[in-house]
């Protein structure tokens, strides 16, 4: 019986035993058609985002077994990450292993000044892409070849909007304002400041000439995300600079801790039991 | 124009589906996106229109069902709706918020012929 509309179609046989059955075979063509087609209703239940989170898990099991610190920079355009990070690995100078990937729409202006710093880089242009995602930080990965025990930053495109949805498998997001955005700016894009772990006020040197009220943004950022830790700081004057470099440093950042090789080979080898708190510290301070 | 690369994700789950379930068509699309999930619903239409064009959802059926956004007071535990992330609860005004629905972003359901 037709198991759509339950003619009987199939169960009722007509036969000339003088004409071959291939020919019969093909009188049986179907005898009717049922409505336009058979209907399949799927119930999907998929994340739309579940690609990029799927491979931003990989990266983060990458990471780890590397035992990488990541950190997603986030900002406005111009709210001074390029020098910020400059800044950073000039002052890191070596004690720890770093590597930059560099998101823009255009140009490799930032991965140049970032190779100035003599740490290894690379940029990605997004095009017309407005922030990245967990594929381009698998595909830079494999020309970035990072080393273990090291701290990869990635400065995202230049948006505070777009970027906030897409999980790269950073262990952190910092997301960098200045004091010339306006303090309202926590208000202005909630998304990006509730899914950052510290927000970065920059450019505190030119306080005295603006109109931005410190308190008042950081009241905006908490109201969004309660638990938002803030770092005042001039990159380019220098002030604030250790508060940002302390943090970095702080193994309560590291899901587990970052040791230079050396330290972490001779402990491997003499089979000691370390205090990995101290032992991180001591290596990177 | 996050919604943009949006889209092209369900594009992609779209193509998935009809490959898996060895379909031809697709006659509907059910999506659940929530007021909270950083889509702008605009732009969103605007980016379905640019790219479903010349795709295996080019003629169908889209239905979104917009989720609104709610949340659980973390001091008082009062149950509330929520038009913003920021927005404090209405009874204490405290910010320690859980959020229960709205930063939902999901096919749901496809009709496949």
């Amino acid at each position: 019986m037709c198991a759509t509309c339950g003619c009987g179609t199939g169960t009722v046989h007509f036969e000339r035993p003088d004409v071959s059955q291939l020919h019969l075979a093909n009188q049986r063509q179907p005898v009717h058609e049922h409505f336009p087609k058979q209907k399949t209703i799927v119930e999907v239940e998929r994340d739309i985002l579940e690609k990029n989170n799927r491979l931003a898990e990989r990266l983060k099991g990458f990471f780890e077994a590397r035992n990488m610190f990541v950190l997603n920079l986030v900002s406005a355009p111009g709210s001074g990450k390029t020098t910020l990070l400059e800044k950073t690995l000039q002052a890191l100078n070596g004690t720890v292993a770093c590597a930059v990937i560099e998101g823009d729409q255009q140009t490799t202006n930032d991965a140049d000044r970032i190779k100035k710093t003599n740490t290894p880089v690379v940029q990605i242009n997004t095009g017309k892409g407005c922030h990245l995602d967990a594929e381009m930080i698998y595909n830079s990965l494999k020309i970035l070849e990072p080393v273990n025990n090291s701290i990869l930053f990635i400065e995202n495109v230049g948006n505070l909007v777009c970027p906030a949805m897409f999980d790269l498998g950073e262990n952190k997001r910092v997301i960098v304002i200045s004091v010339t955005e306006g303090d309202d700016k926590p208000a202005k894009y909630p998304d990006m400041f509730q899914s950052a772990d510290l927000c970065i006020i920059n450019k505190t040197d030119l306080l005295p000439y603006v109109n931005f009220d410190m308190e008042s943004c950081k009241v905006y950022a908490r109201k969004v995300n309660p638990a938002i830790k803030f770092i005042e700081l001039s990159a380019t004057t220098g002030t604030g600079l250790t508060d940002w470099l302390t943090w970095l440093r702080s193994p309560a950042n590291y899901h587990t801790t970052i040791q230079d090789n050396n330290t972490y080979l001779a402990n491997r080898s003499s089979g000691n039991t370390v205090n990995m708190v101290t032992d991180n510290m001591h290596a990177i301070l | 124009m996050h919604e943009l690369s949006i889209v092209m994700n369900i594009v992609e789950i779209a193509n998935d589906e009809v490959l898996k379930h060895h379909a031809q068509k697709v006659e509907m699309i059910d999506l659940e996106i929530g007021e909270l999930s950083g889509i702008d619903f605009d732009a969103f239409d605007f980016a379905w229109s640019a790219v479903v064009h010349a795709t295996i959802l080019q003629h169908a059926e889209r239905k979104m069902h917009r989720v609104e956004g709610k949340s659980i007071c973390g001091t008082c535990g009062h149950h509330f709706r929520l038009f913003q992330l920021y927005e404090p609860c209405p009874l204490c005004g405290e910010v320690f918020n859980d959020i229960i629905s709205g930063q939902e972003l999901k096919v749901k359901q496809m009709i496949l012929s």
